[in-house]
């Protein structure tokens, strides 16, 4: 992944100007779809996620219902316009693998013994791509579901922290991803510091394996912050009708 | 129905006895069942290895092919990896296109060789732009016990160190030996209540609620990472985890990939 002759860091700054520890911009719309229980549009930088979330829903086949608790399911899934070079469209081994892990980093906060024999559908659409999609769509459909209603022991955030130039650095870009050392997304359940998703490649040390950590669990109570916020907004304003 | 619940009982067994410090096959919380590696056994296949954690038994075969690189890396090789759950290796397994576990098994697997360089994809170039090596990195699990993980990324790396370049066949001269710089070694845990414990066998890999694989290099660095499960791990619990990883991954790699 290592890649001579393009500078990352320049007097401190990183390409997009941002600090080691700095996010990218964050936008959060939440119930932006109609026809979806619940759904969020979530940006990041220059990702652009798209959450809409279905249930809980008669599960569909049958033979999959489970007599204890719902079902989750969990469809990743990049637009074929969202990069530089088109995607085909459908699944592929990477939004296989991804759909997995997000599904294992939201499930543990719903409350899914509620609704047994049910599923909850939740589709992560990325319309645009910039590394740490991932994230993004984790980040968005963490807040459609609660948009959806569902019982949630508390919201998911996810970010990623990579490695660049040497440097442990917070939600890298597709430049920095591209040419960077190693990239580490990560998923936090905020109120009890629960780690639900954690990947890594490239290389790190353990002391910037633990640097990468704090950052990125820091970052996630940040995120989190805004996501609470997105959803006091948008619920203040249907039930009270502006009360301020 | 009848399986799932003696698998309800068996979880309950394995976790009671994990609470009073004991696993079912009497191992210690931090041992590796025993491990065997055998290489080259595959005459047809570049490079081949067969590895048996305890009951678990993985058979990984690289093969070399001529192709085109992609255009982003025109100077370097390909590496694929790709994993075959097989139906004859569990009852849990069936047939038909890759299931998530095993694209996940391929990719974790996959991501480790990458991230550690261990290939040198630079000495695979024949020709920039127009022909490179395409290396293939087959896993193939034979009998799962559990901690099938483990088992295909050591089985992958042994391989690697025995793989021959098939100059001739493509009327080709050169290295006949494939460059490998480094040993990327996985090693994954499960947490079981509060406790973590090496290399499930596959009651305890149903009982946990949550697993992380650590893979790490000769010197120690980490490069690759991957959990997985039905639950979370706190920052502590995951800092101890890649302490234990790197640790136990410095005895196999002695162990086992010593002769590099």
């Amino acid at each position: 992944m290592k890649e001579e002759g393009i500078e990352l860091i320049k007097d401190g700054k990183r390409l997009d100007g941002r600090g080691f520890e700095e996010l990218r911009p964050m936008k959060i719309e939440v119930g932006v779809l109609k026809r979806a229980d619940g759904s969020c549009y979530f940006e990041m930088g220059n990702n652009k996620a798209l959450a809409a979330v279905y249930g809980p829903r008669e599960m569909h086949p049958r033979h999959l219902q489970n007599a204890k608790t719902a079902v989750v399911n969990y469809r990743y899934n990049m637009a074929p316009f969202s990069v530089d070079e088109r995607k085909r469209p459908g699944p592929d081994r990477r939004s296989v693998e991804i759909s997995k892990v997000s599904r294992e980093a939201i499930e543990p906060v719903i409350l899914k013994e509620h609704y047994p024999k049910t599923a909850i559908d939740i589709y992560v659409e990325l319309l645009q791509s910039d590394a740490g999609t991932r994230t993004a769509g984790i980040n968005a459909a963490s807040v459609a579901l609660a948009d959806a209603g569902i019982p949630m022991r508390d919201l998911v955030s996810s970010v990623a922290v990579g490695k660049i130039e040497g440097e442990v650095v917070l939600d890298l870009n597709a430049a920095e991803d591209n040419h960077g050392d190693a990239d580490m997304p990560l998923a936090m359940v905020t109120r009890t510091g629960t780690i639900t998703m954690l990947q890594m490649d490239g290389r790190l040390t353990k002391d910037e394996f633990e640097r990468g950590l704090k950052l990125a669990t820091n970052a996630c109570r940040e995120i989190y912050e805004l996501q609470r916020t997105a959803l006091i907004e948008k619920y203040s304003e249907s039930i009270g009708g502006g009360e301020e | 129905m009848g399986i799932e619940v003696m698998e309800d009982i068996r979880k309950d067994y394995v976790y009671d006895l994990i609470e009073s410090g004991k696993r079912v096959d009497g191992r210690g919380f931090r041992d590796y069942r025993e491990i065997s590696v055998e290489r080259d056994i595959i005459i047809k296949a570049e490079g081949s290895a067969l590895v048996r954690l305890g009951d678990t038994s993985v058979l990984v075969g690289v093969k070399l092919d001529i192709g085109e690189p992609f255009s982003d890396t025109p100077n370097k090789g390909v590496l694929m990896t790709n994993t075959e759950l097989r139906p004859g290796a569990s009852p849990d397994f069936e047939t038909g296109p890759p299931n998530e576990n095993s694209v996940e098994l391929a990719r974790v697997v996959d991501r480790g060789i990458r991230g550690s360089e261990a290939i040198d994809l630079e000495k695979l170039c024949i020709e920039e732009g127009e022909k490179v090596w395409m290396t293939f990195i087959d896993i193939h699990a034979l009998d799962n016990d559990g901690n099938l993980m483990d088992a295909a990324a050591l089985g992958a790396i042994a391989s690697l160190l025995n793989t021959r370049i098939p100059n001739e066949r493509y009327g080709l001269t050169g290295e006949d030996t494939l460059s490998i710089r480094d040993t990327p070694v996985a090693v994954t845990m499960v947490k079981i209540g509060e406790n973590i414990l090496v290399d499930p066998n596959l009651h305890e890999e149903n009982a946990a609620t949550s697993r992380l694989t650590v893979i790490s290099n000769a010197d120690g660095t980490v490069s690759g990472m991957q959990k997985s499960g039905r639950e979370g791990l706190k920052e502590e619990e995951i800092v101890e985890m890649v302490e234990i990883g790197i640790e136990k991954a410095g005895e196999i790699r002695e162990k086992y990939l010593g002769d590099k």
